[in-house]
């Protein structure tokens, strides 16, 4: 995975939670597709269908607040999202975003719908147009689980050595 | 100098742990249930590990979608009725057991400085008992799966003092729901909160288990109640094991101190589609209501079912109204109390113990623009079923409107 991140952004506000990524009915299955078909449905229906592969969103405080369930960033990285920007994250969300290797970073940015941003994960760093946020750097051995794809990667990776 | 949850991770990690660290724990015990397991023994068979680092450290019950609802959830919940027999894992509760927040502290796995984590985010409950009890997702499950670790950053805590004497049919949930009111749906991301004060000493084991079944409500990682001599007698007789509990040092930092005060408090309710959209119920009295869910990990227990009864008691509800007792033996004990009874003849409708229609996948999903008064701890849009509007609040409330048809308020009916 490459630590520089360019996309097209999709603009939300605070406390998007992962009922609205995806909701509880459509947990019941190991298809990956089937998440990102569903993905963000509770808030915005034509986002599977018009997201593409690469695009990155950028929300406000709270992102991905409630329910323990990896099918939240798993869905959004299925449906090609590569990065997502948000002024705070909620702590599982957090957690699992890394784990299925998710990129995701903490940073306060103002970005306009369908502008394109470019997100450093190495320097902590988000630009949008003129604007940068000053994010905040994920600890070295978060870096190396989301560099190797997520921590069942990383773990594999781990076991070779 | 340390914080109940520095103490806790000083010893699971054999280190000196404060907040800011991050350290490597050694997990006391795990719980993943039949949803989060599907993902969790995915990545534990991706990583190639044969066995599961201890199956007696291991608890999974089978509550989110019991019984199976699609033969999609049949074959997953299959699947992992074999892994667990592979694995040895004997600490499995299967359909009609109860919530797994509701079974662990039943059975003794919620002890007082404990490392609990589960494949939920209403591992928090266990806080009531003085453990450090969190929620994690699949991935993280499967790496405890494998070595019994998992790295966590020790948070900072915020100590909210709750004084005061809560009125008639005003209750844990009304107090929880005003905490949240106060701290809202991020004020505690990343933090633990441990609770102090006349409010929270009176409270019971079940109340205890209401309030810090919420901490994630406000982002918390935990929600602590000091164990004492209440926590003890619930434990004599169940607990799996020995235990010490931990008590923060007089000279503990805290990150926020926050005063509350209940005198007075009225039923509080949270409108939709946040849990931090808490009002006093006069506010939303006469609110059209389609149905009314009594039950999940937060208000599914004998007390919760016993407030209900003595409203509904001699008296008919008017709209649709599931009743799903938290556990097995809670169910057993309200049969028992006549509880059952009453709230069947009153013309509420009775599930098999598990999560019911809180996740929005069986049993009472919400038909769009539908009411539902619920006893749960989401109102998220879409939670309960596309375009149901939720409103949380406690039994009492739920009860009195289910009487209503309408929000009331539970003082007045």
């Amino acid at each position: 995975m490459n630590m520089t991140i360019s996309g097209r952004v999709w603009k939300y506000g605070d406390d998007i939670d992962t009922d609205v990524i995806i909701p509880g009915k459509y947990l019941r299955t190991t298809d990956m597709q089937v998440f990102a078909e569903h993905a963000l449905e509770g808030i915005d229906p034509d986002f599977s269908k018009q997201v593409r592969s690469g695009d990155i969103i950028v929300a406000g405080k709270n992102f991905g607040c409630g329910s323990s369930r990896e099918q939240a960033p798993l869905a959004l990285k299925y449906a090609g999202i590569s990065c997502v920007v948000a002024r705070s994250f909620a702590r599982i969300f957090f957690r699992n975003a890394i784990n299925v290797g998710l990129p995701i970073i903490e940073a306060d940015i103002t970005c306009q719908q369908g502008e394109i941003c470019t997100v450093d994960l190495q320097q902590g760093k988000v630009h949008c147009g003129d604007r940068v946020g000053e994010g905040t750097k994920l600890p070295e051995f978060l870096q190396e689980i989301l560099l190797d794809g997520g921590l069942v990667a990383h773990r594999k990776k781990q076991a070779l050595k | 100098m340390a914080t109940i949850s520095e103490k806790i991770f000083s010893r699971a990690s054999n280190s000196d742990a404060h907040a800011g660290d991050f350290v490597i724990g050694n997990v006391d015990c795990a719980m993943a249930h039949d949803g989060t397991s599907v993902l969790a023994v995915k990545a534990f068979r991706e990583l190639e590990v044969p066995k599961v680092w201890d199956p007696a450290r291991i608890v999974i019950p089978f509550d989110h979608i019991v019984p199976a609802s699609t033969d999609v959830s049949a074959n997953l919940q299959y699947d992992i009725r074999q892994w667990i027999r592979q694995q040895g894992i004997e600490n499995m509760y299967d359909v009609g057991e109860g919530i797994c927040h509701q079974v662990l502290p039943e059975q003794g796995f919620a002890l007082p400085g404990r490392l609990i984590v589960g494949a939920d985010s209403h591992s928090c409950t266990y806080g009531a008992f003085g453990a450090f009890g969190t929620g994690v997702g699949a991935t993280d499950m499967a790496e405890i799966f494998a070595s019994g670790k998992l790295w966590f950053r020790v948070p900072q805590t915020m100590r909210v003092t709750v004084e005061g004497k809560l009125g008639e049919r005003v209750s844990a949930k009304d107090l929880t729901l005003n905490v949240i009111k106060h701290i809202g749906a991020d004020g505690a991301t990343y933090k633990a909160m441990e609770y102090y004060g006349s409010a929270i000493e009176d409270l019971s084991i079940a109340g205890r288990m209401t309030l810090c079944n919420m901490a994630i409500e406000m982002g918390g990682k935990a929600g602590i109640v000091p164990p004492d001599e209440k926590t003890d007698e619930f434990l004599k007789g169940r607990a799996v094991d020995t235990y010490t509990p931990v008590y923060t040092d007089e000279d503990a930092q805290y990150c926020e101190d926050i005063h509350i005060d209940v005198d007075d408090l009225a039923p509080q309710v949270a409108r939709p589609h946040s849990v931090d959209n808490v009002c006093d119920v006069d506010e939303v009295v006469g609110t059209g209501v389609d149905q009314v869910f009594i039950g999940s990990c937060t208000n599914g227990r004998l007390e919760d079912l016993e407030a209900a009864a003595r409203i509904l008691k001699g008296r008919s509800v008017v709209v649709r109204t599931i009743v799903i007792p938290a556990s097995r033996s809670v169910l057993l004990k309200a049969i028992e109390k006549g509880y059952i009874s009453t709230l069947i003849e009153a013309g509420a409708t009775l599930g098999p113990p598990g999560c019911g229609p809180c996740l929005g996948a069986h049993l009472g999903v919400l038909a769009e623009g539908e009411v539902c008064v619920s006893t749960s701890n989401r109102n998220f849009k879409g939670r309960m079923g596309r375009g149901g509007l939720l409103y949380l609040a406690s039994p009492e409330t739920a009860a009195a409107s289910a009487l209503k048809g309408e929000i009331a308020d539970p003082r007045l009916v």
